[in-house]
């Protein structure tokens, strides 16, 4: 299979590649995805002030899987989160020429970002109503993205 | 030491034309172009001398009579016709076969055909290690059975199965026994009677022939038997497969034979000590790696590996200058995982995690160093770079994760 030029290149010098500290009430994470699909996404954000200062992700997958979150990554920062929100796979899969047998990869990475926005947003409501109790839980699951037991 | 790239390192899917092959073939495209089947003059003599003296090569190799050896267009074309010529002749007799998970899509898919009118097929399972046991074939068989079709060497994992002790089983239970030897051919010694093979699949451009000759062997005596056959014509190759012989390929596939059978020994422990070069490399350099296959029983050049929490094609991508195969569903359009993979029980994050390498002819030690250093950094790269690793590195059993298929 061809890949374009931006998916070699976001496979062979990935932006982001790392973790932030889930346990930040900061930061959000979101892992979707399944190895029994061959992909697998962790894509975590840090806001400040509703808007997402850094991102970090962490892909089992297709160079064209790696490179979706790679994108996502480099795009998101500096966003706020009411925008990144508002992201959407045909620009991911556009913006890398992806061909469509490639496009789950895309969706997928629209999932990542959607449910590390979600994951921040709950941390959030949850500091408020927890603030006069305990402190925060772990990340708790959205959408399509996986659970730990 | 510098190779020159892309290395080629997928010989279970294809390989060069020995340049003797093609200098045995080249006439018969033009001087000696005559058919086969003419037979009132030269030209027709000389092309089925050539044809003959062919069938005699492929013949010496699997210790059968020319006469037992029949032309097709290829393995594929091969396995249809023993297997549902096989059936058809024998509908009287019974409806039931029996075969195996890990066979090749071409058997499998002229089982499901022959299940669609009327047959029932028993699809015997695998071990770990992807092998069968003479006892579950045993097991099987009915008395409504009329055949057992049992791949020699497994094309994804080169996984040998104990053939000659199921030929015993099926012989002994007057059950005809066809086996797909497509990838073992010309790399392993075959007699089709110590191993009481009946019906035999094999293909020419797996061992330096053409593409587009194979033949199928079908065993005159002891028992004799019979096929109808699926392409209708002039009654070609005693009727069992019509259609005028591709002279070219076909003195080529007997040259490709002759010096398979010849340079065996030499080449099957070259290409052996390749391998296991390589796998050594693999193990100490890295972690959480998984030889897909029965070590013990395997075809010398194939080497089916797991890289745990790495997709496959993502590896695929670091080794673009190295042409081979994943098990990975990106390779596919489906979204499975490979099938002979998955059936040996292997779970998905190392089915999607496993290549394929096949070695060959004219694989050099330099040749298997270099991947097995790419294997070495970008193998570690990836790792760095996936979630599976890092839950794990983390303590996370995977399997206690719920995940949502998409």
């Amino acid at each position: 299979m061809a890949y374009s030029e931006k998916v070699i290149d976001h496979y062979e010098n990935p932006r982001n590649v790392g973790s932030l500290d889930k346990g930040d009430d900061q930061v959000g994470t979101g892992i979707v995805g399944a190895p029994a699909c061959g992909d697998v996404m962790k894509l975590q954000i840090k806001v400040e002030n509703g808007v997402i200062t850094d991102a970090r992700f962490k892909t089992y997958g297709c160079g064209s899987a790696i490179a979706s979150s790679s994108l996502v990554t480099e795009w998101v920062k500096g966003m706020s989160i009411d925008k990144a929100m508002n992201i959407e796979n045909s620009q991911i899969a556009e913006e890398l020429s992806l061909p469509p047998v490639k496009i789950h990869c895309s969706v997928l990475a629209e999932d990542a970002i959607k449910a590390a926005i979600k994951d921040y947003q709950s941390k959030q409501a949850k500091g408020v109503a927890a603030s006069a109790t305990v402190g925060h839980e772990a990340p708790t699951a959205h959408g399509r993205e996986a659970r730990t037991e | 030491m510098t190779v020159k790239t892309p290395i080629y390192l997928d010989y279970a899917a294809t390989t060069p034309v020995d340049e003797r092959v093609v200098a045995k073939m080249l006439p018969f495209f033009t001087d000696a172009f005559g058919n086969a089947a003419s037979r009132t003059h030269s030209f027709g003599w000389t092309a089925e001398a050539a044809v003959e003296n062919a069938r005699e090569e492929i013949a010496k190799t699997v210790a059968a009579d020319p006469k037992e050896i029949t032309w097709t267009s290829g393995a594929t074309e091969s396995n249809n016709l023993a297997i549902k010529g096989a059936a058809e002749y024998l509908r009287e007799h019974g409806n039931h076969l029996v075969s195996v998970v890990t066979e090749h899509k071409a058997v499998l898919d002229s089982l499901k055909h022959l299940e669609r009118n009327g047959y029932s097929v028993t699809y015997l399972g695998v071990d770990t290690k992807g092998r069968v046991t003479p006892a579950q074939v045993a097991d099987a068989i009915t008395d409504k059975t009329i055949l057992v079709s049992v791949m020699l060497a497994n094309n994804e994992t080169g996984v040998i199965q104990p053939l000659a002790e199921i030929g015993a089983v099926c012989r002994s239970r007057n059950v005809l026994l066809h086996t797909d030897a497509t990838q073992a051919f010309g790399k392993i010694p075959l007699d089709v009677d110590a191993m009481n093979i009946d019906l035999m699949s094999i293909s020419a451009h797996k061992v330096y022939g053409p593409k587009g000759v194979g033949a199928l062997y079908v065993r005159r005596r002891k028992p004799r038997v019979r096929i109808a056959p699926q392409i209708h014509g002039g009654g070609h190759e005693r009727g069992n497969r019509s259609g005028t012989l591709n002279v070219p390929a076909i003195v080529g596939f007997g040259e490709a034979a002759r010096l398979a059978r010849e340079g065996m020994p030499e080449e099957s422990r070259r290409i052996r000590g390749l391998r296991e070069h390589l796998w050594s490399r693999i193990e100490s350099e890295l972690t959480h790696v998984h030889l897909n296959g029965d070590h013990a029983h395997l075809l010398p050049g194939h080497l089916n590996v797991s890289f745990a929490y790495i997709e496959g094609e993502s590896l695929l991508m670091a080794l673009k200058d190295v042409a081979l195969s994943s098990g990975s569903a990106c390779t596919s359009a489906s979204l499975e995982p490979s099938y002979v993979l998955r059936a040996m029980g292997l779970n998905d994050e190392l089915a999607h995690s496993s290549l394929r390498i096949t070695i060959g002819r004219s694989t050099t030690l330099a040749e298997v160093d270099y991947i097995a250093d790419l294997l070495g950094t970008h193998v570690n790269r990836l790792r760095e770079m996936s979630p599976l690793w890092e839950m794990v590195q983390d303590g996370i059993d995977l399997n206690s994760i719920q995940w949502a298929a998409h």
